[in-house]
């Protein structure tokens, strides 16, 4: 579980410096040093990134009065539900954080032999 | 297998992140557009902080900003050109993409942002000479050393916010249509200019017009388009003496017009409702014993607010009023000693001219009786996602020759073939005249400063602490013959040129009359005594008149009084038509429900408040009235586009000639008079209000049927103000639409101190994520004004002073 809070952390400083699609890169860096199964990638992939994105904007939208949510909701959805950006938002980083943890993982399994893996 | 599985995931992941960081179609880049580190979640604003300073390293001196409550600054600097650099730092942190945006539009780059969808909208602007006029503009305003400081560091300011700004800072329109914003430049100034011209002065009729005179010829033409209207009350009071030898006015020519070329084209929608209202009553009429002035430019409302607060103090100056994004100095506004305001005049500034070619090369075109060259103009407009478009247009001296025989034209008005001559392609320093007008202490500085004024040419009022008032419809008008223009004219023929100008001087203006006020509502500029040709036609007299008549009355005027008649509802051509139209309906073929309408009508009080049924009733009515009397004798076809008589002269008809052939059907057997149409049309009006809204219910009240909207400039109903409740209407003084509008109410009451008052539909901020874009809106819905605090210091104490910002 540690390597959700270590893609959580790392994202979040890649983040502030380099473009958004560098959560990619550490969710696969991440996965690939460590990850017990492709399912459990997936998750430490897709959580780590989605955290650090679900907090901020909540932060985001807990200091704002709601109504610019809403209005993005409208823009975006075409429904003016508060919570559907954040949602979207989450799921949207969640799925490449978790695709490139996935990736990490059977990079990994192609590249070194069963043996190690089993080791590590 | 485990060299499928990795190549399959990794390829699926680079995949989606590719999909998600670039645009589809209207789809922005999905991703960098939800990321809370860079997306639009950054531009979602929380309350301001404490005081600040910073340094931008543009100023000579400290300039210190105070905000009030409503978010308008009030700038303090030591000297001019740190208070435009200011200015345009301020403007920008605000409303950074509407002056990049409406400053692309005018220069036909649309396209460069959204791609080819705008590409004939990029054609026409170029084709019109915007950047040709923008150009001449902007080496104008070089010349004068005051006009080339302000703009030079206006353009710094600008820059200087620009300059500091990460992608994440970006506006949320960038980050929508993803693009980022370029440096400023004073030519952006002078396409704001530009801009605002190809809003207020463009009106043109004269391709409709001829097509009219070649079907109905020049007796009935003259009879049904008159050049001065049955109802008026124009804007230099009837009676004023003009106070000047006029120079000789050109000789209307006797040789035979051109014959105008069959052209398919529609009719263009006009927006009559695009005018405003201005006035001030004298000291003798108000209660402080100073004059008040209000003013209301009505343009189509949108967002982010076309207007920008803010007061302005140096060393030579004090100034409050509402700035434009994109433009140093306070457009309308106050300081200490005067206050002005304008309405447009809508002067006929665009003429078309038929040009003969020498030969299919278009190398030369005839004029004066010999063989002149045409020069050439290459407009190469960049389209997103496409090769550039390069776009050859042919200039005489008229102007640019917009469409050539077979090109498909943009705008419906424009004659295929033709040369426009343009005000907006004259050269002028228009920023000189609202310079001085900041600055100005008394009436003769307000002439001296309307002296420089070019275009669109506007209704300057105006009123100072010596206790004088003043109008005057006021630009650079061309110099003709009568009526020329009003039709198609003669590209070959020397006598169908503008003559020059209408001496500045001589331009119509009025100081004190006897009637204890000035006003103007878009009316004809004065009565046809004024010795030349400003127009034919100009909006119609209803708010004229009910403002004139309301000021007639007024005793002991306050700002409030003032106010409550910038929200009048009254809806004059109601009060006038109603009472000739009304007894000839034919109530006995009316329907239960067409008759519950025509009591409505009955017994309305002509008042256009949103809980009301009968302006619903009688706004429709009256358009399919308008229809049902001219579409047979005027129809568009598919070789002839012909405009309707106006409202006015409709009503003249009906009232002096009921009988008239006019109000047959030509395309019916049977012959149809006034009675006839009027309750046809009525039926079928309340038919249709059925039909939207159901039988006669709440669902018809003018405020929800109108609907009025201020839409976001990009045309997102998401960021716009949808279904705004609000009374006013067409020609009603609170001319709110259901898409124009009052876009800044100012009632400024002199004094020992200036006392002022304003609002727009919006706010300050042209952020959507800000609590300062909408804030605004219900206190202008409301028809209540904030006051303007006019501060004299940075040290000045006021419960409204939120935040204080130092700029180094």
């Amino acid at each position: 579980m540690y390597q959700i809070v270590l893609i959580a952390f790392l994202s979040l400083c890649a983040q502030f410096f380099l473009p958004w699609w560098t959560l990619a890169i550490v969710a696969f860096a991440i996965c690939y040093w460590r990850s017990p199964g492709a399912g459990w990638a997936f998750w430490y992939g897709f959580a780590g990134v989605a955290i650090v994105w679900l907090m901020y904007v909540l932060l985001i939208q807990l200091r704002t009065d709601g109504v610019f949510v809403g209005r993005m909701s409208e823009l975006l959805f075409k429904a003016n539900t508060p919570f559907l950006p954040a949602l979207a938002t989450s799921i949207v980083s969640g799925l490449v954080g978790g695709l490139a943890g996935l990736s990490g993982f059977y990079v990994r399994q192609a590249t070194t032999t069963q043996i190690i893996n089993r080791i590590s | 297998m485990r060299y499928t599985k990795a190549i399959v995931s990794i390829l699926l992941t680079v995949l989606l992140v590719y999909a998600l960081n670039r645009p589809w179609g209207t789809i922005p880049a999905f991703a960098p557009l939800l990321s809370p580190f860079v997306g639009f979640w950054q531009n979602a604003e929380t309350d301001t902080a404490g005081d600040e300073e910073f340094t931008l390293g543009g100023t000579t001196e400290p300039v210190t900003v105070i905000f009030d409550d409503l978010a308008i600054p009030h700038v303090f600097a030591q000297n001019d050109h740190d208070a435009y650099f200011a200015q345009g730092y301020l403007t920008a942190r605000d409303r950074l993409w509407q002056m990049e945006f409406q400053t692309h539009a005018a220069a036909g780059r649309v396209s460069e942002i959204v791609g080819d969808r705008a590409l004939e909208l990029d054609r026409y602007n170029r084709r019109l000479g915007m950047g040709f006029g923008a150009e001449k503009s902007v080496k104008a305003m070089m010349t004068d050393a005051r006009s080339r400081e302000s703009v030079e560091a206006y353009t710094a300011g600008v820059n200087a916010y620009i300059k500091q700004l990460k992608p994440s800072d970006y506006p949320l329109e960038y980050k929508l249509l993803g693009y980022a914003p370029e440096p400023w430049e004073p030519l952006k100034c002078a396409y704001f200019l530009k801009y605002m011209s190809g809003v207020l002065a463009l009106g043109a009729d004269d391709l409709n017009m001829s097509n009219v005179l070649a079907k109905i010829g020049p007796k009935a033409t003259k009879e049904l388009f008159p050049d001065y209207p049955f109802h008026e009350d124009p804007i230099i009071p009837v009676g004023t003496k003009w106070d000047f030898k006029p120079v000789a006015i050109p000789k209307v020519p006797t040789e035979s017009r051109p014959v105008i070329d069959p052209i398919t084209m529609n009719w263009p929608e006009h927006d009559p409702a695009i005018g405003s209202n201005n006035w001030a009553v004298s000291a003798q009429k108000s209660a402080s014993g100073y004059p008040i002035l209000a003013n209301d430019p009505h343009l189509t409302l949108s967002l982010p607010s076309i207007w920008y607060q803010m007061q302005i103090v140096t060393p030579t100056m004090n100034v409050y009023g509402a700035t434009m994004p994109g433009a140093p100095g306070v457009i309308i506004g106050f300081n200490k000693r005067v206050a002005w305001g304008v309405t447009n005049v809508g002067a006929d500034v665009l003429d078309f001219y038929r040009i003969r070619f020498k030969d299919n090369t278009h190398r030369e075109y005839w004029h004066d009786n010999q063989w002149k060259p045409v020069t050439r103009r290459i407009e190469t407009i960049k389209v997103k996602g496409l090769p550039n478009v390069v776009d050859t247009v042919l200039y005489t001296h008229h102007g640019p020759v917009m469409y050539m025989a077979g090109q498909q034209p943009f705008a419906k008005n424009v004659p295929i073939g033709y040369a426009a001559r343009w005000i907006g392609h004259e050269e002028s320093n228009d920023f000189l005249t609202y310079y001085l007008l900041d600055r100005a202490n008394n009436h003769a500085d307000y002439r001296k400063a309307l002296s420089y004024y070019g275009a669109p040419a506007q209704n300057f009022v105006f009123a100072d602490t010596q206790k004088d008032i003043a109008i005057s419809p006021n630009g650079k008008f061309p110099l003709k013959w009568k009526d020329q223009g009003k039709f198609l004219l003669d590209g070959t023929n020397p006598a169908d040129d503008w003559h020059g100008w209408i001496p500045a001087e001589q331009n119509p203006h009025v100081k004190n009359p006897p009637r204890g006020f000035v006003s103007s509502a878009n009316q004809s500029s004065t009565d046809p005594t004024y010795p030349y040709y400003i127009n034919w036609q100009f909006a119609p007299a209803e708010r004229g008149t009910r403002i004139n008549e309301r000021l007639t009355t007024m005793r002991n005027a306050t700002p409030d009084s003032l106010r409550m008649l910038q929200n009048d509802n009254l809806n004059v051509r109601a009060r006038w038509s109603l009472p000739v139209f009304l007894p000839t309906v034919q109530t006995q073929k009316l329907t239960g429900e067409q008759k519950k309408a025509f009591d409505i009508l009955k017994t309305w009080r002509y008042n256009n408040d949103i809980a009301e049924i009968g302006p619903t009733i009688y706004t429709e009515w009256m358009r399919q009235y308008m229809n049902g009397v001219w579409q047979d004798d005027f129809p568009n076809t598919d070789s002839t586009t012909l405009r309707f008589p106006s409202f006015d002269r409709t009503l003249e008809l009906a009232e002096k000639d009921p009988a008239a052939q006019w109000f047959d059907n030509v395309k019916t057997p049977p012959r149809e008079n006034l009675s006839d149409i009027l309750t046809q049309t009525l039926q079928s009006a309340v038919d249709s209000l059925i039909r939207l809204h159901g039988p006669v219910g709440n669902a018809w009240q003018w405020g929800p049927h109108k609907a009025t909207k201020i839409a976001h400039l990009a045309r997102l109903d998401a960021l716009s103000a949808v279904n705004v409740q609000i009374g006013g209407g067409n020609g009603i003084v609170n001319a709110t639409t259901e898409r124009t509008g009052p876009s800044w109410r100012m009632v400024v009451a002199l004094g020992s101190q200036p006392k002022a008052y304003g609002v727009y539909p919006g706010g300050q901020s042209g952020n959507p994520g800000s609590r300062n874009y909408l804030n605004m809106l219900e206190t202008w819905r409301t028809g209540k004004l904030n006051e303007l605090l006019f501060l004299q210091s940075p040290q000045d104490k006021n419960a409204r002073i939120r935040q204080k910002v130092i700029i180094k």
